[in-house]
């Protein structure tokens, strides 16, 4: 018979503000339409209505990076892509998080050569790989769902170091 | 070889030293650099060849000296007819005269090989890199350029390739 048992009864609840923030970041987070290859019709088929990503919160794909938080690259990324996906990443506002979607942009895929980043981890940092050529648009909600995780974890203090 | 194309093969023949070899009735003719402007001058002008229809480089390093060729392949619409030219290029200093004088459209394709290639194009209007980044210091379609870019992967190599990775920051 605690404080909360009687607030909850009073229809309150008490949380930490950190809980609240990470929380709502899942609910509504924003990807921002990378597709440069053959894995943005994947993505696009995992926004559809077959598969319908908004189910979990992450409907709304931005043309914009200003108004994104997560930058799914989908595709793979060539030297003279890899310019302009930087530009666009440091366009976006903090905090802000990658997923490389399929092996090309994980690891360079088949295009072992001069002309495609090995990975676009070289380029931007990144939070979740997903596997697959292209990968099944569940691996996608697969991976968008790891990073919520991830985000449900994430503190204050790590993001004022990270950020400043 | 076609009854149209023999006399225009004769006649560079004697004119700008060409020599021909002929493979199921196509004629492919080598001149050397120094000729080659004049040579599709008088392709254009005399035998109406109005087209360059492709212009590319092969790179026949190590078997063969000099190592890069250059191919002009020519169409003529009116005649319809088609004639390749080789022109064999050194490869210490690979240097051609341009031929984007005479055929505009070999603009883009000597600034194509000379991306590719690394053969350098005297007189081109703008020798600029067309594909590759304009800071790359390779030519990626020279035969002893590498096949691949970097070595895979694997568990057993795995972090010796890593240290060798670059690693952005936020």
């Amino acid at each position: 018979m605690g404080v909360e048992q009687k607030l909850a009864n009073m229809g309150v609840v008490t949380t930490t503000l950190e809980n609240v923030v990470n929380w709502s970041r899942t609910g509504a987070m924003w990807p921002m339409l990378f597709g440069l290859a053959c894995c943005a019709i994947e993505m696009m088929a995992a926004q559809a209505s077959n598969y319908d990503m908004s189910r979990f919160g992450m409907e709304l794909m931005r043309p914009s990076p200003r108004q994104s938080d997560l930058m799914i690259v989908a595709g793979r990324v060539s030297k003279k892509m890899g310019p302009v996906l930087r530009r666009l990443y440091d366009q976006m506002p903090e905090p802000k998080w990658v997923i490389a979607m399929g092996d090309c942009a994980s690891c360079g895929g088949v295009f072992n050569n001069y002309a495609i980043y090995q990975g676009v981890d070289e380029v931007v940092p990144v939070d979740v790989y997903v596997a697959g050529c292209p990968p099944r648009p569940e691996s996608l909600i697969h991976a968008v769902m790891t990073l919520h995780e991830k985000v449900k974890t994430e503190k204050f203090k790590d993001l004022a170091e990270k950020y400043g | 070889m076609d009854n149209q194309l023999e006399p225009i093969v004769r006649k560079l023949q004697a004119d700008f030293g060409a020599t021909v070899e002929e493979f199921r009735g196509e004629a492919h003719l080598t001149v050397s650099t120094e000729r080659i402007v004049a040579t599709l001058e008088a392709c254009r002008d005399q035998f109406g060849f109005e087209l360059l229809s492709a212009q590319t480089a092969v790179d026949y390093w190590p078997k063969e000296s000099p190592r890069f060729h250059i191919i002009y392949q020519l169409t003529s619409v009116t005649k319809n007819l088609s004639l390749t030219i080789h022109a064999p290029v050194n490869g210490s200093q690979p240097e051609v005269p341009t031929v984007s004088g005479v055929y505009d459209s070999a603009n883009w394709r000597e600034r194509e090989i000379w991306d590719m290639f690394g053969i350098r194009f005297v007189g081109h209007p703008d020798m600029r890199r067309i594909l590759n980044p304009p800071d790359a210091d390779y030519f990626p379609l020279r035969k002893d350029y590498p096949l691949g870019y970097e070595e895979p992967q694997f568990s057993f190599n795995f972090d010796e390739i890593q240290l060798g990775k670059p690693n952005p920051k936020e």
